[in-house]
Formats: structure tokens, sequence, C-alpha cells
């Protein structure tokens, strides 16, 4: 991106504000189960004071703080990148972790192959990727075993 | 129903929150399934809940719930209890049991309220 199209705002996640869009990188920390879903709440407060309406900011919020929470558990963290346009948002979660060797089945409910530790802490019901669908008007998952995963998500304003 | 009836109604510590404890809540979901919470509550202003990690307050906080009730005697550790603090969320803990706790404010007219079907 051209840094003359740059133009700094006093939110320090806006990376970039183009003429159409609003860009929000975070890096998700990996290590840290106590910390996952920071950038969620990023998101979500900087969308409030956007002046989004509540109905979109919590379909925002829940997937992406679901998918926030799957790179945690189950990929070692990962990058997320939030763009803000007038009728859409663009959620995409990437991570270099071990990839979903069959995404169809990852996709059911109740499907999951997170450990008893995580399960003991909330998570792990395997319902994340089924909410993720259910709360976004349009959900892409791109997955190499080995290689990585990234989640594609599309919120209509 | 006021946050502070239902701190009288299970014998709560406030944790934090005390100057909210005026504010009127409807409906209220018990559970200790995070994901449950994220794909089934609607306009539930209260979660009463088990766990004591800080990913029950983003929960909490993803969905718009002012209030969380922690039962079984559990004690929030001080940095989920200043997270709720910062999210402007009234933490109150019992020890009540979940089923008993759940009960005993539904009895005194706290509802379910309706939930998120598909
Ligand atoms: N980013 C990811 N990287 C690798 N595997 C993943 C990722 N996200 C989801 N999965 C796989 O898909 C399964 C289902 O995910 P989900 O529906 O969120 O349930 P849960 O996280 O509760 O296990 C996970 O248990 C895991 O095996
Ligand atoms: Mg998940």
């Amino acid at each position: 991106m051209p840094a003359a199209f740059c133009t700094k705002t006093d939110c320090p996640e806006v990376v970039c504000s183009m003429a159409d869009f609003v860009r929000l990188e975070y890096d998700i920390d990996g290590e840290n189960f106590t910390s996952a879903g920071e950038a969620s709440v990023k998101v979500k407060r900087s969308l409030r004071q956007m002046g989004f309406d509540p109905e979109t900011i919590r379909k925002v919020s829940v997937s992406m703080y679901e998918g926030e929470i799957n790179m945690v558990i189950h990929a070692d963290g990962g990058k997320a990148t939030v763009d803000i346009y007038d009728d859409r948002i663009v959620i995409v979660l990437a991570d270099r972790g071990p990839g979903i060797p069959d995404i169809d089945l990852a996709m059911q409910a109740g499907y999951s192959t997170a450990p008893d530790n995580i399960r003991s802490l909330g998570f792990g019901a395997g319902m994340g990727l089924p909410n993720m669908a259910k709360y976004t008007d349009e959900m892409k998952i791109e997955s190499e075993v080995g290689v990585g995963t990234t989640v594609t998500m599309v919120v209509k304003v | 129903m006021k946050i502070s009836e239902i701190a009288k109604l299970l014998n709560a510590e406030v944790l934090c929150g005390e100057e909210e404890l005026d504010r009127e809540v409807k409906s209220a979901c018990g559970c200790d399934m995070m994901s449950d919470v994220l794909a089934f509550v609607k306009e539930q202003a209260v979660l009463i809940t088990g766990l004591c990690n800080p990913q029950v307050v983003r929960t909490a906080q993803m969905m718009d719930m002012g209030c969380i009730v922690f039962v079984r005697g559990k004690m929030p550790p001080p940095e989920v209890v200043s997270l709720a603090e910062k999210a402007d969320i009234v933490v109150l803990a019992s020890k009540e049991r979940m089923y008993v706790a759940c009960g005993v404010l539904y009895q005194n007219g706290l509802s379910g309220g309706s939930v998120l079907h598909g």
C-alpha cells in the first residue's frame, strides 16, 4: 500500500486508512490462552466508536473471538486483519499452525481435537467453527496440513 | 430484577461494580461452556458460571452481558476481576451451587429469556 494513502488516526491499531476502508491488524500470541480474545475486544471497541449497529458488532466480535481462540489453542497464534468498509467487514485470520486435514469434519458441530485442559476452561466443545459460520454472511477456510490455515469471514452491514 | 437483589438472594459477595448494583436485568444464562454462551445468548444480561478464567469475562463482554455470578464458592483471581471492572461488568461470587443459584433466581422472577436459533 503506498504510504501516501495512509492517514494516521488516534486508534493505535489502525494500520492504514484508505479511501474506502480502514484496516486493523493484530498479532495473536499463541503461547497465551489468558490474553486470547484481546484483539476481538479491541475490534469491538473500534466498531462501536465508528458507530456500527449492535447486531453487526456482535456478529463480528463473536466470530472473530472464536477464530482468535482457535488460533491460540490449535495453531500457536497468528495474525488477524480486519478491513472495515461502509457496507461490510472482512476478517482474515491467518496462522502457520498444523492445518486442518478434513475441513468438512472440522465444521461439524461437536467435532473437536481440543485437549481436556482447554475444555475445562470453557472451550473445546467443537462449536467454534459452526458459530463463526452462523454469525457471518460468508466464511472461507483455506488450509494445508503442515503449512497453516487462513479463515476469511465477511459480515455485511 | 436489580443486580443488588441477585446478590442478596444468592448471599453473594460483590467483587466489583458496587456502584452498578441498581442496574435492572431481565434474564440470565447459567453455563460453563463459553461456546454455548456465544452461540445462544441473545439479550440475557447475567452469566452464572462455575468457571473463573479471563475468557469468561471476554465472553460476557462479547455478548454485552453486564453481570457475572461465580458460583460454587469459586473466587476469581484478581486479574479476572480487574478485567471485568474495565469492561464495566459487575462481578458477584456466591457459595451456592449452579443448580440452586439458577433455581433461586428463576423462582424470584429472573427469566431464561429467549435464545438464538439456527
Ligand atoms: N486454526 C486452526 N488450525 C488448526 N486446526 C484448527 C483450527 N481451527 C479449528 N481447527 C480444528 O477444527 C476443530 C473444530 O474447531 P471448533 O469448531 O472451533 O471447535 P473447538 O475449537 O472447540 O475444538 C478443532 O478441534 C481443530 O481440530
Ligand atoms: Mg474453537
